[in-house]
C-alpha cells in the first residue's frame, strides 16, 4: 500500500509536470495577451510598460522557468485580471462548480442504477425497451440545448425555477454553499439535470450491460436456488459484480464533468470554475488558464487513485500495489 | 387408473412425486421438449439417480422442480408435488420459501456457483437469514459447524476467506454447505462432480450421501456417470431426449438392464476387472431435439430397432420387481 502511494504520488507530480510544459507550449503560440489588458489608446511605452509589469517582456523558456521556481515554493502566479492569485481564484470557485457536479451525479446515480439494473435483469419487457430508447436520446442530446429547453419550459413558462445565477449562498466549514437554503437549492436545479443527462444515459447502458452479462452467471442461479428475493438477487448478487466498469466510468465522468461543466455554467450563468475557464480564456487571462488546466490533471489523478482503491474494496481478487 | 390403489399401505407416502412433467422451451427454431412426460417418485431418503447423456434433459428436471426454468422455457403440463404440494403451481413467492429450505440444488461447477465478491461465511449465513430466524452469533456458529461437518479445516478463520481462496473440490464442499444448511428434505446434485478431479469425486460423493442420510433427506443425484450412480442410488431414473427409457431399483438397472440405452451406457464404462480390448461407444450422437423421430427416439441408434420402433413409440411397460423400461423389444433377463 505504501509503495502504491509513493508510486502514485510521483506519477502525478509527472503528470502534472508535462500538463504545465504542454499549456505553456501552447500558450506561447496564442499571441501577446498585453494588448488586451491595455486600453485601445494606451501608447507604445505604456504597453511596454504594462508587458515588463506581466513578466511578458523575457523569453518564454525564462517564464518557464520562473513559474517552475515559483510553483516549487508554492506560488501558482496571479491572475492578470483580478491581481489576485490564480489558485485562490480556482479554490473561491470550486464549491459552486462541485454543488451542481455532485448533484449532477447524484441524480444521474438514482435514475441510472434502478432503471439500468432492470433493463439489464428484464430484456425485452416494454419499459426496458423504453430505457433504452430513452437512453440513446439522452446521450444525442447536446446539454446546452437540454439546458436552453430546461429554461424556457420550467423558468419562462412555469417559473418554478430560477433561470440563471447563484442565488443566495451560506457559509459552511468556509465554503460558499447554495444548497443549504431552498432558494439557494431552486438556482441548483436545473443546472444540476442539464449537467445529469449525459451521464446518466451512459451510466444506464453500461449498468444495463453489465447487468444482462452477469444474470448469466451461475451464481446468480444459485442465489436463486437458495430462496433470495429478485432483489436480494438483482442488487446485492447481480450489481455488486457489475460494479466495477460502472465506477470506472463513474470516475472518468465525475473529473470530466467538474472540469468541464463549463457549457451549463455558461447557460446559467453559474459562477464556477467552468465560466472562470470561459471568461479567462476570452480576457488573456495566461495564469488563471495554466493553474486551471493542471488543477484539472491533478483531480483526474485523484479520481483514478480513488477508483482504484474502490476496485479493491468491490471485489477481493483485485490488489492494490 | 387409479395411482394410489397400487401403491401398497405400508409403503411411505413419497417425499416427491413428479407425473407426466412436460418442460417446454418455445425457441425461433420450434419446441424443444427438453423434459417430455417424465413421471417418477423420490421416497423419504431415498437416493435416486437420473442418468442420461448431455442433452437429454436430467438437468430441466432440476431446474423443473426448483421453479427455476428460464423463459423461454415453462412447465407446461404435469405436477410435482412435494409434501403433499404442488410446486408447479406455486407462487413465486410461495416457492421462494422451499428453495433453500425445502429442497436445495447443487450445480455442476462450483467455480462460478459461488459469488466472488462474498466471504463464504456470508454466503452460508445468508441462507440462514433466508429462511431461520436465528441471530447472527448463533448463523455464525451454525456456519462454522457446518464447515466443519463437510470437513473444511479451521473453518473459523475459513469462513472469512472469498472463493478464490479456495480450490475446486474445497468449493463444492463449501456449496455443499450451503444447501444442507438449512436442513432440506431434498437435495438436488445436478452433475456435483463432473467438473471435478477424478480423484476427489469419490469423496465428494460419500460426502453428499453422508450428508443426506444424516440429516434423513432425500437425494437426486443428476448424473451421466453411471458408475457413481451405481455405488449411490437406491433407484435409477435413465432418460433420453427428454423421456423416461427405463427406471427400476439401482441393482436391476445396473446388472439386468432392459432398455438397449442403457446397456449402451452401461458398456461404455471401463470396468478394471474385465480385460477388454476396446470400450464399447453408443453408436451416432443424441438427436436434435426439436426434430425428433416419430417412434422411439432411440431407433435411429439402437442394435435391436425393427420397423415398429420408427413408427410406434414405445410406453413404459413395469415388470413385476418394479423395473420398468420403453421398448418395443426389451433386453430380457437371462438367468
Amino acid at each position: 500500500m505504501f509503495g502504491y502511494l509513493i508510486k502514485r504520488l510521483i506519477q502525478m507530480i509527472v503528470v502534472l509536470w508535462v500538463v504545465s510544459v504542454l499549456v505553456f507550449a501552447m500558450m506561447s503560440f496564442t499571441g501577446d495577451p498585453t494588448y488586451m489588458m491595455v486600453p485601445l489608446d494606451a501608447t507604445e511605452e505604456q504597453i511596454a510598460q504594462a508587458r515588463r509589469l506581466l513578466g511578458l517582456d523575457e523569453s518564454h523558456l525564462v517564464q518557464y522557468w520562473r513559474f517552475l521556481l515559483n510553483v516549487l515554493q508554492g506560488d501558482f502566479g496571479r491572475s492578470f485580471v483580478f491581481r489576485q492569485p490564480a489558485l485562490q481564484l480556482i479554490l473561491e470557485r470550486l464549491p459552486a462548480t462541485l454543488e451542481i457536479v455532485f448533484l449532477a451525479m447524484v441524480i444521474a446515480l438514482v435514475v441510472a442504477i434502478p432503471l439500468g439494473v432492470y433493463a439489464g435483469a428484464n430484456p425485452g419487457r416494454p419499459l426496458s425497451r423504453a430505457v433504452m430508447a430513452g437512453s440513446l436520446v439522452g446521450i444525442s442530446l447536446p446539454g446546452f440545448w437540454v439546458g436552453m429547453v430546461l429554461i424556457f419550459v420550467f423558468a419562462v413558462r412555469f417559473q418554478f425555477f430560477p433561470s440563471s445565477g447563484r442565488g443566495p449562498t451560506t457559509e459552511l466549514f468556509g465554503l460558499r454553499v447554495s444548497f443549504t437554503s431552498w432558494e439557494g437549492f431552486r438556482h441548483l436545479i436545473l443546472p444540476a439535470i442539464t449537467l445529469s443527462i449525459g451521464t446518466l444515459a451512459i451510466l444506464m447502458r453500461i449498468i444495463r450491460a453489465e447487468m444482462m452479462e452477469v444474470m448469466k452467471q451461475d451464481y446468480i442461479k444459485f442465489a436463486r436456488a437458495k430462496g433470495a428475493a429478485q432483489k436480494g438477487v438483482l442488487f446485492k448478487h447481480g450489481l455488486k459484480n457489475a460494479l466495477i466498469p460502472l465506477v470506472t466510468v463513474f470516475g472518468l465522468m465525475l473529473g470530466d464533468l467538474i472540469a468541464f461543466a463549463t457549457l451549463t455554467e455558461t447557460i446559467f450563468a453559474w459562477p464556477g470554475i467552468g465560466k472562470l475557464l470561459v471568461d479567462s480564456i476570452y480576457r488573456g487571462d495566461r495564469p488563471v488558464i495554466v493553474v486551471y488546466l493542471m488543477f484539472v490533471a491533478f483531480m483526474f489523478v485523484v479520481v483514478n487513485f480513488v477508483v482504484d482503491v474502490l476496485y479493491a474494496l468491490i471485489d477481493p481478487r483485485i490488489k492494490i500495489k | 387408473m387409479n395411482e394410489a390403489a397400487r401403491i401398497p399401505v405400508a409403503q411411505p407416502a413419497p417425499l416427491l412425486s413428479v407425473r407426466n412433467l412436460r418442460t417446454w422451451f418455445h425457441t425461433f427454431g420450434g419446441v424443444v421438449k427438453a423434459v417430455d412426460g417424465v413421471s417418477f417418485d423420490v421416497a423419504p431418503g431415498e437416493i435416486l439417480g437420473l442418468v442420461g447423456e448431455s442433452g437429454g434433459g436430467k438437468s430441466m428436471v432440476g431446474f423443473s422442480i426448483m421453479g427455476l426454468i428460464d423463459p423461454p422455457g415453462r412447465i407446461e403440463a404435469g405436477e410435482i408435488v412435494f409434501e403433499g404440494e404442488d410446486l408447479a403451481r406455486l407462487d413465486e413467492a410461495r416457492m421462494r420459501r422451499v428453495r433453500g429450505k425445502r429442497v436445495a440444488m447443487i450445480f455442476q461447477d462450483p467455480m462460478t456457483a459461488l459469488n466472488p465478491l462474498y466471504t463464504i461465511g456470508n454466503q452460508l449465513e445468508e441462507m440462514l437469514k433466508l429462511h431461520t430466524d436465528l441471530p447472527s452469533a448463533r448463523r455464525r456458529e451454525r456456519a462454522i459447524e457446518m464447515l466443519r461437518e463437510v470437513g473444511i479445516p479451521q473453518p473459523e478463520s475459513r469462513l472469512d476467506n472469498y472463493p478464490h481462496q479456495f480450490s475446486g473440490g474445497m468449493r463444492q464442499r463449501v456449496v455443499i454447505a450451503i444447501s444442507m444448511i438449512a436442513r432440506p428434505r431434498l437435495l438436488i446434485a445436478d452433475e456435483p462432480t463432473t467438473a471435478l478431479d477424478v480423484t476427489i469425486q469419490a469423496q465428494l460423493l460419500r460426502l453428499m450421501k453422508h450428508q443426506v442420510t444424516q440429516n434423513a433427506a432425500s437425494l437426486i443425484l443428476i448424473t451421466h456417470d453411471l458408475a457413481a450412480v451405481s455405488q449411490m442410488a437406491d433407484r435409477i431414473v435413465v432418460l433420453y431426449c427428454g423421456r423416461i427409457v427405463e427406471k427400476g431399483r439401482a441393482a436391476d438397472v445396473i446388472e439386468r438392464p432392459r432398455h438397449h440405452y442403457t446397456r449402451g451406457l452401461l458398456d461404455s464404462i471401463p470396468h478394471h476387472d474385465k480385460a477388454q480390448a476396446r470400450l464399447r461407444q453408443i453408436p451416432g450422437s443424441v438427436p436434435d431435439i426439436r426434430k425428433l423421430p416419430p417412434g422411439c427416439a432411440f431407433a435411429p441408434r439402437c442394435p435391436a430397432a425393427q420397423d415398429i420402433c420408427r413408427r410406434v413409440e414405445p410406453e413404459l411397460v413395469e415388470t413385476a420387481t418394479g423395473q420398468a423400461a420403453a421398448c418395443h423389444f426389451p433386453i430380457e433377463a437371462i438367468r
